[in-house]
């Protein structure tokens, strides 16, 4: 039996399933009840953004816990709904949705209305279930390595208002909802990569991220405007337009004509946000942030907000062949060129931020190759397995007070157990080790790739996965294996308010992110292993229309045993080298010095983007507007050249107040002449 | 033939002569007596305009302005007995407080 | 006839007088020159049928304001080093000049107005009756105006010729 849509009211109890979410017991859930999963984040902000403030004026802070309970509750609760509202989602009938009323009316002219609404469907379920999921356990997790830090609040009040944002982006029911989330995490992602501001360097990280995602954001914009006006022309009747998902879907006929210039845009748009080239430059940066942040924002959501809007969007994507190639390039070469810099580096956060950067260029490979259901799994797997990672490296900077160079770490396996095994199941399955999650998701990437696109992007991208596996296990060496090399005269004069325990709040998150990373691939094991891939099933409504590749079985397993196998060869090899000789590569960074030196200097892109765009943007900035315009003709001319000239004209009339009563006879005189002169005409 | 234009070219000159007197002489004695030339230029042409049209309204009104005259000329020189007191000089450039 | 000879005999004594008091030095011989102006145009308001006004001339602006233009300069003493001589330069021609100008100017317009002779009037025009019947008549209330004005004055002088106390 099945429930019918718009559930409200009824008791049902379907039979025992192994699956629990099968077991549905619907105690009058609202649709209307979606609006709380962002509500909650957002009471959650003024709750602790106002216990920011008055720590601020007070002088001295609030006890921790109340912002803790609150920020922490605030995501569980989102949760709670948001499983609900899935359970009940997954009763529904083959594509329904959860649509509740709109919340209130944001535009409406005769032209256009757009309501400010939530919709439901498999994907936002999806993409909730993550955000609040691994959002929560960040919270849990936050509270531990933040604690004792002098801005606490605003740090929890910062975490909840990002969430809140998020999840307006995945929930919107309209491009317009979707931009408002877009932007706010953007602008969250500011605050909290600028968190600690007082130090000039990471401010710096702070408003790097923001300027960039604002080009980005640019582009998308543009995109916006167009598919708006085309909508605008293209509508016949007098209603106005409702620009929701849906009805772009309805009417996606409108768009063929400028499929390929407005995809384009909103893929800027992506760039910019899910940092591929050529706009990645900020993520490395925003390493700056406290680690909690990057395993949220970088790793699991905001990055992966690129994706979700080219997912939904897909069938406009689908018009436009072009720019779904060049989507394949740019995933392709950000994730060959982000592996290579990650080999070099030897912070530990930078490797993993290039290693995200590398990731999410596979994930619009993906899309790029017409496969949004992998895409999708794998940002689902990397969620788990990269936050997982992030929340690890944090343990192990918490446990190292604050030393991030990996070449000062070594031999932490005994001394932080749990976060060294988290970190060495959440480094197989990035290196796509079966059956840990990287590998299904992975695959099915790979085989997609092989199907659809030239053999050589197949071969390129195999070649990525393989320097994956390989800097990933190059990490995983220098922090946990061998001896103590962390001497005991750095960081000294750091103060050591905590002691190297890592506190069980910061180890359960990352417990639960590694079984996360061990089982998260069994959502979508393919069929030739015997699996039903739920996953691709529950987002085939993404390409609906498209004729589905059949493969053979044959190949399949063909493929994934070359991918586990390169996989499997790098990763001991890399285990290897590294565990005999640390400095192995010490030959070949001489004889290939400058390569090294490259591949150490990120490509020098930042240098370049400085070369090219920062110094004359700020030069022009500075010499024509700021000199030019602002002082000369602003200030110059509009303020001080009318005060000029009324001082000029005061001074030219006072010429005429001489004070002798003889001349102002004479001016008298003079005037009345004049007017005789006028008013009578003569001459 | 004597025809009202004689009478108002003549307050005219009168007129102009008041004006130029005003404006050349220093002494402020002989400023306030132009200034007298100059009220009763406009007599002149008021009673000449009073014979012209018939009516004695005219009259009236010189009448008036030679009140009004009387009543200027005596400020005025008591303004100079002032400003004399303060320093023994009719001369009007020696005045220039109101300059800026 | 005889109107045309002692208006124009009338005219040029006024012109004269006038012009002697601008440019006399000595203003006592100014405020006389200025009384024998007075007197011509007495005469010239005579020609015109108004006699009360030519009375009323005679009797304020030579009797009364000139007296009290006398009577305040030799109240003055001025001394022969205080009295101000204005020369003849540059300036002043070009001041005379705007005068004249002036007065081309004025002449300029009445040319192009039709003027014509003036028309017969009976015996009694001008006659202090008449004038009076106007005043307390027609012009009643701006003839105790005028009263109000004449006493503003009186108190202003007064006030202004008050010794500082000092």
């Amino acid at each position: 039996m099945r429930i019918a849509e718009g559930c409200n009211g009824k008791l049902y109890i379907r039979g025992v399933n192994k699956n629990l979410a099968d077991i549905v017991i619907m105690i009058s859930f609202s649709n209307t009840y979606l609006y709380l999963i962002p509500a909650f984040p957002l009471l959650g902000f003024v709750v602790n953004a106002l216990l920011s403030m008055g720590a601020a004026r007070r002088g001295k802070g609030f006890p921790e816990i109340i912002s803790s309970v609150v920020a922490c509750a605030m995501p569980t609760l989102s949760f709670g709904i948001a499983l609900w509202a899935f359970c009940i989602l997954k009763g529904l009938p083959e594509n329904g949705v959860l649509q509740p009323e709109p919340l209130f009316s944001w535009i409406s002219t005769s032209l256009i209305q757009i309501p400010f609404s939530f919709v439901f469907d498999h994907l936002s379920a999806v993409m909730v279930l993550v955000v609040t999921g691994v959002g929560s356990l960040i919270h849990y997790y936050s509270v531990g390595y933040m604690k004792g830090d002098v801005s606490y609040s605003r740090y929890l009040a910062y975490l909840n208002l990002f969430l809140f944002f998020m999840l307006l982006l995945v929930l919107g029911d309209n491009l317009l909802v979707l931009f408002v989330g877009w932007e706010g995490v953007g602008l969250c992602s500011y605050f909290l990569i600028g968190f600690w501001f007082t130090d000039a360097e990471k401010a710096k990280a702070g408003k790097k991220a923001f300027v960039v995602n604002r080009i980005g954001d640019f582009g998308f914009l543009v995109g916006l405007f167009y598919l708006v006006k085309t909508c605008v022309t293209q509508n016949t009747g007098e209603a106005p337009l409702y620009l929701s998902y849906s009805f772009l879907i309805s009417h996606q006929e409108w768009f063929l004509p400028i499929a390929t210039v407005m995809t384009l845009c909103f893929f800027v748009g992506a760039t910019g946000k899910s940092a591929q080239i050529p706009l990645y430059i900020w993520l490395p940066d925003a390493m700056a942030g406290p680690t909690p942040v990057s395993a949220l924002i970088h790793a699991a959501t905001m990055v992966t907000a690129g994706i979700y809007m080219v997912a939904r969007l897909f069938f406009l994507f689908h018009m436009a062949p072009l720019t779904l190639h060049i989507i394949a390039l740019v995933g392709l070469a950000t994730a060959v060129l982000a592996a290579l810099i990650a080999i070099t580096q030897y912070d530990i956060k930078k490797v993993l931020a290039y290693s995200t950067v590398s990731q999410l260029g596979y994930m619009f490979l993906a899309l790029g190759v017409g496969a949004p259901q992998a895409a999708l799994f794998h940002v689902v797997t990397h969620a788990f397995f990269k936050a997982c990672l992030f929340l690890g490296a944090g343990s192990v900077i918490y446990a190292m007070h604050h030393e991030q160079d990996i070449r000062n770490m070594g031999g932490l396996f005994k001394k932080v157990p749990v976060t060294a095994f988290a970190f060495l199941v959440s480094t197989l399955a990035i290196a796509g080790i079966p059956p840990f999650a990287g590998f299904f998701s992975k695959d099915e990437i790979l085989l997609n790739v092989y199907l659809h696109a030239p053999l050589w992007m197949y071969v390129t991208s195999l070649v990525a996965a393989g320097l994956t596996a390989f800097y990933m296990f190059r990490l995983f060496v220098y922090v946990f294996l061998g001896h103590e090399r962390k001497t005991h005269n750095s960081h000294d004069h750091h103060e050591e308010h905590h002691s190297s325990q890592v506190p069980w709040i910061m180890d359960a998150p990352v417990a639960i992110l590694g079984l996360l990373a061990i089982l998260g691939g069994f959502l979508g094991v393919p069929e030739v292993l015997h699996g039903s891939n739920h996953f691709h099933h529950w987002l085939s409504f993404l390409t609906e229309g498209v004729e589905a590749h059949h493969v053979s079985h044959s190949l399949e397993l063909t493929l994934m045993a070359v991918s586990t196998g390169w996989a499997l060869l790098l990763s001991l090899t890399s285990l290897k080298l590294y565990s005999a000789n640390l400095n192995w590569t010490a030959p070949l960074k001489n004889k290939f010095a400058p390569l090294y030196q490259l591949m150490q200097n990120k490509f020098y892109v930042d240098e370049v983007y400085t070369f090219l765009i920062v110094k004359p943007l700020l030069g022009i900035s500075r010499v024509v507007l700021w000199k030019g315009a602002d002082q000369k003709l602003i200030d110059g001319v509009l303020v001080h050249g009318w005060s000029g000239l009324s001082q000029f004209g005061a001074q030219a009339l006072a010429f005429l107040q001489t004070g002798y009563l003889g001349h102002y006879l004479v001016l008298l005189t003079l005037g009345v002449v004049v007017l005789l002169v006028c008013l009578l005409g003569i001459f | 033939m004597i025809t009202l234009y004689h009478y108002l070219a003549l307050s005219a000159v009168l007129f102009g002569l008041g004006l130029v007197g005003l404006m050349i002489r220093r002494n402020l004695l002989i400023i306030l007596m132009c200034i007298e030339v100059l009220l009763n230029s406009a007599n002149l042409a008021f009673v000449a305009f009073a014979r012209y049209y018939g009516q004695m309204d005219a009259h009236v009104v010189t009448f008036f302005v030679m009140a009004v005259a009387a009543a200027e000329a005596a400020v005025g020189l008591g303004i100079l007995l002032v400003l004399y007191r303060h320093r023994q000089t009719v001369n009007a450039a020696d005045w220039k407080v109101m300059g800026g | 006839m005889g109107e045309q000879f002692f208006f124009y005999i009338f005219a040029a004594i006024t012109v004269v007088a006038i012009l002697l008091m601008i440019i006399n030095n000595n203003p006592i011989a100014s405020a006389m020159c200025l009384v024998f102006a007075f007197f011509a145009l007495s005469a010239l308001y005579v020609l015109l049928h108004a006699p009360f006004v030519a009375i009323m001339q005679v009797l304020v602006y030579a009797g009364a304001i000139m007296v009290l233009f006398v009577f305040v300069i030799m109240m003055l003493r001025l001394r022969p080093e205080d009295l101000v001589v204005d020369r003849w330069n540059a300036k002043n021609l070009l001041l005379g000049g705007i005068g004249v100008f002036f007065v081309v100017v004025v002449i300029q317009v009445l040319r192009h107005i039709p003027l014509l002779a003036f028309q017969p009037v009976d015996p009694h025009f001008g006659s202090p009756e008449e004038v009076g019947r106007l005043i307390f008549g027609k012009y009643m209330i701006p003839f105790e105006l005028i009263s109000v004005t004449l006493l503003v004055a009186l108190v202003g002088v007064v006030v202004l010729g008050k010794k500082e106390k000092s």
